[in-house]
């Protein structure tokens, strides 16, 4: 069961208080001072995410976050209500890994107004399964929206 | 904590100097910044990061963005940073092979 349940407009300003929410949870759960940043980076990726597809498809709707820590495990489930399959190429959930190599040497200079649009796709989901001890990619069963969870150890063993 | 930023020059280099937080909030101000600097001309880009606490991917789309504008201007863009925490966001997402890094300014300044 989660231990928190957040609820936060889809604003990139609340993307902060988001990862701060998460960090205190953690610290209080014991989670190792290393761990702490990659829990940090990898929340703020997995809300990034999600409201940056609520902002283009469902701005009104809130992302959701649910922390949890039993079993010796820290667990931050971010969960959106975008609608998922158009986007499964660009999250990078049903495409194969990016190379970064490629990313400085192509010639596109995305022209486009967000920062991502320099990212290949599936960039943060890379960073997220990079930090994370464990993620589970989930489409929300209503068919609208994906469930993002990470976990991690609360010993800081990995 | 917010972003701080601040440019200075040093021979036909410009430093930027940034501190604070890099995430989706704060990434369009340096964005906009990059781009300014770029637009008038400074093509050599030296970006201080030493007092930066955070830096996400939108921070990250930002830099390679800004890479890729100086490039098509035969500009450079190098990293000052030392901090492990955020080498490490570098180092699992490949960027290191992307971006000079340097210990000081000075070193990067000196760069060819």
């Amino acid at each position: 069961m989660p231990v928190i349940d957040v609820q936060f407009s889809a604003l990139p300003a609340h993307v902060r208080t988001a990862r701060l929410v998460a960090s205190a949870v953690a610290r209080r759960a014991g989670v190792a001072d290393r761990v702490l940043d990659e829990v940090r980076i990898a929340v703020g990726e997995a809300c990034s995410r999600a409201v940056d597809l609520h902002q283009r498809y469902v701005p009104t709707e809130a992302v959701r976050m649910e922390i949890s820590d039993d079993r010796g495990r820290l667990g931050v489930t971010v969960i959106d209500a975008a609608p998922g399959a158009a986007d499964a190429d660009r999250d990078g959930i049903g495409s194969g890994r990016y190379d970064p190599a490629s990313i400085a040497e192509s010639a596109d200079l995305a022209a486009g107004e967000r920062p991502l649009d320099c990212l290949p796709d599936g960039f943060g989901l890379a960073v997220i399964r990079a930090l994370a001890d464990e993620v589970d990619i989930t489409p929300e069963p209503a068919g609208a929206g994906t469930r993002i969870r990470m976990s991690w150890a609360v010993d800081g063993v990995s | 904590m917010d972003l701080s930023l601040s440019t200075r020059t040093e021979g036909d280099r410009t430093i930027v100097v940034v501190g604070g937080e890099i995430d989706v909030y704060t990434a369009p101000k340096l964005r906009e910044q990059l781009i300014d600097l770029v637009s008038s001309g400074n093509y050599h880009l030296v970006v201080d990061m030493e007092n930066v606490d955070f830096l996400d991917s939108t921070g990250l789309g930002v830099l390679v963005g800004g890479l890729k504008r100086v490039r098509a201007h035969e500009g450079s863009l190098r990293l000052v940073c030392t901090e492990e925490r955020i080498l490490k966001i570098f180092r699992i997402t490949g960027l290191t092979k992307v971006f000079p890094i340097h210990a000081t300014v000075d070193e990067a300044v000196a760069a060819q």
